[in-house]
């Protein structure tokens, strides 16, 4: 590109920037080969590459939890994580949770509780409570609020969402049992 | 975020030579704060090199009785570990007071040393910052410094170091294992933070060219007598205002050897061993308790928005040496929420 004005040539500019690499993500049990960015968040990832919008955008900044979602069994913030660090992982959005037209325990009990006011915050609400109960440390009402305190729920549903955690949970408990 | 190539580290010599040719490469590990900063415009490296795939992601049992516990581990999997929940409680403690279960499953036992201030002002590149551009100004002092620091403050720089873990690190003296051009240095917990100075800028003793590869834990682990007691402005979920790790190893009702360590009050976790050796010996009393807190915070000195910290430090002390001595006859974990009336907050 010739800059005319002032003579000058300026340098070619590479607006790309560094090429793009191929990773293997299974995504909600399907396998995808896809050509990111370095800088592609798993958020962005989902969102804009895959048409996967139940992860939402909240803060974008790993305090909010709205992009929650469940990297190899585990919750993460997909907006902190880079899609390219998780080459040949397993993640799980909020789309992959029911079976068919079989809602999730957890999405049934949000709608029996009433547990959303907007619902910008219930996909990750309920991709953390999926995650929660992965891990198995909640047993009393007071630790499901201390380990489900990275998702911010700005209607306030908190007493209707813990309502709703605690009897999948509790349901889970029961089957475990007989 | 700016645009940066990305290389993953396949083993520890091509993670150490990527980073030596390139002082604008940056390792990335869980990446929970260094892509927040990336957004933010405060961090711009030239490339991220990932070391996630190296073999630094277990916990073992060291030669003198102690536990290595590998850079890469999760703070999750580090604060529910069998032994280190039975040998170093005050560890999955302080691990647990901070952030949140999602950030915990990313973030790692190397980055949590490695993270940056929370400092409003470094975050925001439209403000001077020493730390972040050198030679600007601190507009923390002379601004809203509610969150800074009251200890071992310079004129260039308030800041506070933002972790919680680390704080019980300190406590335990735990040991930094790293590894770079020039070979393997142990790095004495104490030794590795740095005060602010005037070199703000320059977080750590760490060289450009060395990773951190495991944290140490000496055999002594404190687990009968101690508490991470940490004040914030709300119950979960955010950063220490102030934050004590005590750790007391007990003779009857006296106090054979004290621990201390502060959070959210300096640039790094905060020790005086001076006030520790004030108590070894002594009976664990109130009185002694407040005496020991005199002199940590003798020398403190508060910006306007922070002095109450001052006095929340003080009483912080007291309380975190009155739960850690009184666990013993308690019968187990003295527990702030037993004491708690029907109306206040959970």
């Amino acid at each position: 590109m010739n800059n005319k004005s002032d003579g000058k040539t300026v340098e070619k500019i590479q607006a790309s920037g560094p090429a793009k690499s191929s990773i293997t993500l299974k995504v909600n049990g399907v396998e995808k080969r896809l050509e990111v960015a370095p800088w592609t968040t798993l958020l962005d990832l989902l969102r804009e590459y895959l048409d996967l919008t139940g992860t939402k955008k909240g803060c974008d900044h790993g305090q909010c939890g709205a992009c929650t979602v469940l990297v190899d069994g585990r919750r993460v913030n997909s907006c902190l994580t880079l899609a390219i660090m998780k080459d040949g992982a397993e993640v799980v959005t909020i789309e992959g949770l029911a079976e068919g037209d079989a809602l999730h325990p957890l999405q049934q009990a949000f709608i029996e509780h009433d547990a959303f006011q907007c619902g910008y915050c219930t996909p990750g609400q309920i991709c953390s409570a999926v995650g929660l109960m992965n891990e198995g440390r909640a047993k009393t009402a007071d630790e499901i609020r201390e380990l489900m305190s990275g998702n911010i729920c700005r209607c306030g549903a908190y007493p209707n969402i813990l309502a709703a955690v605690q009897e999948v949970m509790l349901a889970s408990a029961g089957r475990a049992k007989r | 975020m700016n645009n940066f190539s990305y290389t993953r580290a396949g083993d520890i010599a091509t993670a150490v030579s990527e980073i030596a040719r390139d002082n604008e490469a940056k390792f990335i590990a869980g990446g929970t704060n260094l892509i927040d900063l990336m957004k933010e415009n405060v961090a711009r490296p030239s490339r991220l090199i990932d070391i996630t795939r190296l073999p630094f992601d277990k916990i073992e049992e060291t030669e003198d009785g102690g536990l290595r516990i590998g850079a890469l581990v999760t703070n999750t999997d580090l604060a529910y570990d069998e032994q280190v929940e039975k040998r170093y409680p005050l560890i999955s403690e302080a691990i647990l007071a901070g952030a949140s279960q999602q950030l915990r499953n990313m973030a790692t036992t190397g980055g949590n040393l490695m993270q940056r201030t929370r400092c409003y002002y470094f975050y925001d590149t439209a403000t001077p910052c020493n730390k972040r551009e050198p030679g600007t100004a601190c507009s923390a002092i002379n601004g809203f410094n509610r969150i800074h620091a009251i200890l071992g403050a310079s004129e260039h720089c308030i800041a506070t170091h933002p972790s919680d873990m680390c704080v019980a690190l300190a406590a335990l003296e735990a040991t930094v294992r790293v590894t770079g051009k020039d070979g393997d240095r142990a790095i004495p917990f104490a030794e590795f933070h740095r005060l602010p100075g005037d070199a703000p800028q320059t977080d750590t003793n760490l060289r450009a060219d060395e990773i951190i590869t495991a944290v140490d834990l000496p055999a002594k682990g404190f687990a009968e007598n101690y508490t991470y007691l940490k004040v914030r402005d709300r119950a979960s979920y955010a950063f220490a205002l102030v934050s004590v790790a005590a750790a007391l190893e007990m003779d009857g009702s006296a106090i054979k050897e004290a621990r201390l360590a502060l959070g959210g009050v300096a640039h790094k976790p905060w020790r005086n061993t001076e006030a520790e050796a004030m108590l070894n010996g002594k009976e664990a009393t109130k009185e002694n308790f407040q005496k020991a807190a005199e002199a940590i915070l003798r020398d403190a000195k508060g910006f306007g928005h922070n002095d109450f910290k001052i006095e929340l430090a003080k009483r912080a002390v007291v309380r975190a040496l009155r739960q850690a001595s009184a666990m013993g006859e308690m019968g187990g974990k003295y527990d702030d929420k037993l004491h708690r009336t029907a109306d206040q907050p959970r």
